[in-house]
């Protein structure tokens, strides 16, 4: 299950800009499928190299292809995506080409989507999406910018929402007026530039908001963050 | 990479249960786990059961019931303390060595010593305490032993580790033997009356030392098997429910492979209930009929409505959530007309957004498609939907309606509507 792209780099580079990804999902269907939407290497610029079906697999095939960009299943057998996400974390802080991951999955529940980001992945996107938005969100995330899908947005913002525990970390605990104003845009199904267009800031200003919550999402002291959301029954 | 990272350290059990800890144990893993459990440093833990040693040797006797009592296990511990850890700016360094081990060690050696003093050596009783203590040595070495055969079972041992662990068996079997036998010279020297009877008594004493650990896991493995049993009816149930509902619907998209219409919309129906049944809380079940009493239901309902009926998917995202009261029925009643034009009309453009906010006294309903749009202001005065079903009825309620829609880019309706109640 290494390599079996086969796509190559023979053709004619159309594309300037390229990532190396690895398919970490234990659907042999779903990763062909993907696989099939996204790996045309020459039209899309992403490059699919090496698959995986469990955490065991899934670490060895990343430790030895160092890919920029995995796109993690939450659900899986030997531990789940956050497994995965606990034995890459030095993967993931390496100064030469940091690997940087990205949920997919199907997956509703919020104990699920949130405790991935808080394992360290730099998005969540469900399995629905398109294959261009998926390519867009790839390229997202390797450069180092976050992908919230609308339920996702809506899963933080209500997780954050709560006041009736004080904030640990005044800093850290609360969303600016600002990034909740993004947040909710995007879990109406707002695309970063029409977010730009709407506050009138620039899309970088976009990218930076959303950065900074996942920041908070990450590092936030609430540690009762996920039992909370479950709690509360967002799906 | 870490070749066999012990994945059960991670899952934090959900109801904090009292495990002696199997790593990082001197003996039975008591202490650690104790304090772990009561999240206090392992050396104070020590430091009590070796000053309570010295109260006529209460410690030991604390400490055997502890271990046969508490289930050996990867908890106990607040936190898994690898050998490096990770600060909190993601940087890693090695762990400090623990001062705490150091000091422990030498209260224990300080605990003996005094231990040992008190004892009065020159008495007759000097004959029963070395074979005690031979029996003691023995019966621990005996019972770490029941413990590594349990952790083996979810460890990997290596064949050399297993000799190992087979020879501190049977030299704790010897230890504990020669110590009854030592008991039974030093006893039948004494007294021969009584010879036949102290054997018994420390023969059978004898076995239940040694056969004691393993009774006592077994039942403990015994109780952890019911619950794989019933963790099994489960799956069974599982299964049950997938074939009647999923089976079926796939076997209705074969026959329909023709349509995408309807592919979809069988599709999308029978994801909702699936994600509905496995989702949803005990005992929250409701039936279809039942009316929604809170805005999360309603807002779902309607949007599972809509797509069932115009075989446009929705997505329905909510904040918070709140009870229905008179006004908010009216605001769903306009969300819903919001829900339909939209799949009407801006459905082909993909998903329709809709998303619900409770915030403080507030509803927020907004719903948004990225079909061609529309202009309000072209659409004929006898065209009621709009203005009466939505504008209207939000009005009519206390609430606001605002319709944007930019040509080519899609229509978005957003809901405003303060509570009743509250």
């Amino acid at each position: 299950m290494s390599d079996e792209t086969g796509t190559g780099t023979t053709g004619a580079e159309t594309v300037e800009r390229r990532v190396r990804v690895v398919l970490v999902d234990d659907h042999r269907m779903f990763r062909t499928g993907v696989q099939a939407e996204i790996g045309r290497t020459d039209v899309t610029g992403v490059e699919v190299v090496g698959e995986a079906a469990d955490v065991d697999q899934a670490v060895t095939v990343i430790t030895a292809t160092r890919p920029e960009v995995v796109l993690l299943d939450v659900h899986l057998p030997g531990g789940g995506g956050v497994e995965v996400l606990r034995r890459c974390a030095s993967l993931m802080s390496a100064p030469e080409g940091a690997v940087r991951f990205l949920a997919l999955s199907v997956s509703d529940a919020a104990e699920d989507v949130i405790g991935v980001i808080r394992g360290g992945a730099r998005g969540y996107v469900t399995k629905t999406i398109t294959g261009t938005d998926l390519v867009d969100s790839i390229f997202r995330v390797q450069e180092g910018d976050a992908v919230f899908s609308p339920r996702l947005a809506g899963f933080v913002l209500d997780a954050f929402a709560s006041t009736d525990a004080p904030p640990v970390d005044e800093d850290l605990d609360r969303l600016t007026q600002r990034e909740r104003e993004v947040l909710r845009l995007i879990a109406r199904g707002y695309a970063y530039k029409e977010i730009a267009k709407q506050l009138y800031i620039s899309v970088k200003t976009v990218e930076s908001h959303v950065s900074a919550v996942l920041r908070k999402l990450q590092l936030s002291n609430r540690h009762e963050l996920t039992r909370w959301a479950t709690a509360r029954r967002l799906v | 990479m870490p070749a066999t990272a012990r994945v059960a350290e991670t899952d934090e059990p959900p109801v904090r249960k009292l495990y002696r800890s199997a790593d990082g144990r001197w003996l039975g893993g008591v202490a650690r786990g104790l304090a772990g459990h009561l999240g206090l440093p392992v050396v104070w833990v020590r430091a009590l059961f070796v000053a309570l040693l010295l109260a006529d040797g209460l410690g030991a006797l604390l400490y055997a019931v502890f271990w046969i009592v508490v289930p050996l296990g990867v908890g106990g511990r607040s936190t898994p303390r690898p050998v490096f850890e990770t600060t909190a700016d993601g940087r890693r360094r090695l762990r400090k060595p623990d001062r705490g081990q150091i000091f422990a060690l030498i209260a224990l050696a300080i605990g003996a010593a005094i231990f040992a003093g008190n004892i009065d050596w020159g008495n007759r009783t000097d004959r029963y305490v070395w074979p005690t203590l031979l029996i003691g040595v023995g019966v621990v070495l005996v019972w770490r032993q029941a413990d590594n055969a349990r952790r083996a079972s979810w460890t990997e041992t290596g064949r050399r580790r297993r000799t190992l662990q087979l020879a501190r068996g049977f030299a704790g079997v010897a230890l504990v033997g020669m110590g009854l036998t030592v008991f039974m010279v030093v006893r039948g020297s004494a007294a021969q009356l009584g010879t036949a009877l102290t054997a018994a008594i420390a023969v059978l004493t004898g076995i239940a030392l040694l056969a004691g650990p393993w009774l006592v896991r077994m039942s403990q493995d015994l109780s952890e098997e019911r619950t794989m049993r019933i963790r099994a009816q489960e799956r069974a149930e599982v299964a049950a429910h997938v074939h009647d509902s999923v089976l079926h619907t796939l076997t209705l998209i074969q026959r329909n492979a023709d349509e995408p219409g309807e592919v979809r919309r069988l599709a999308r129906a029978q994801e909702r209930e699936l994600r509905n049944w496995l989702y949803k809380p005990e005992g929250t079940g409701k039936d279809e009929g039942e009316e929604p009493e809170t805005l999360a239901e309603a807002v779902k309902r309607a949007a599972a409505e809509v797509e069932d009926k115009h075989g446009v998917p929705l997505e329905v995202v909510v904040v918070g959530d709140c009870p229905l009261d008179e006004k908010l029925v009216a605001q769903m009643q306009a969300a819903r007309e919001a829900m339909v034009n939209a799949a009407k009309y801006g459905g082909e453009g993909g998903a329709v957004q809709v998303y619900a906010e409770v915030e403080g006294r507030s509803v927020f309903v907004s719903v948004r498609d990225r079909g061609p749009g529309f202009d309000l202001d072209s659409v004929p005065a006898d065209r009621m939907g709009v203005r009466e079903s939505i504008i209207g009825r939000m009005q009519r309620n206390g609430g606001s309606a605002r319709l944007r829609s930019v040509p080519g880019g899609g229509t978005e309706v957003e809901l405003e509507m303060e509570r009743a109640d509250a």
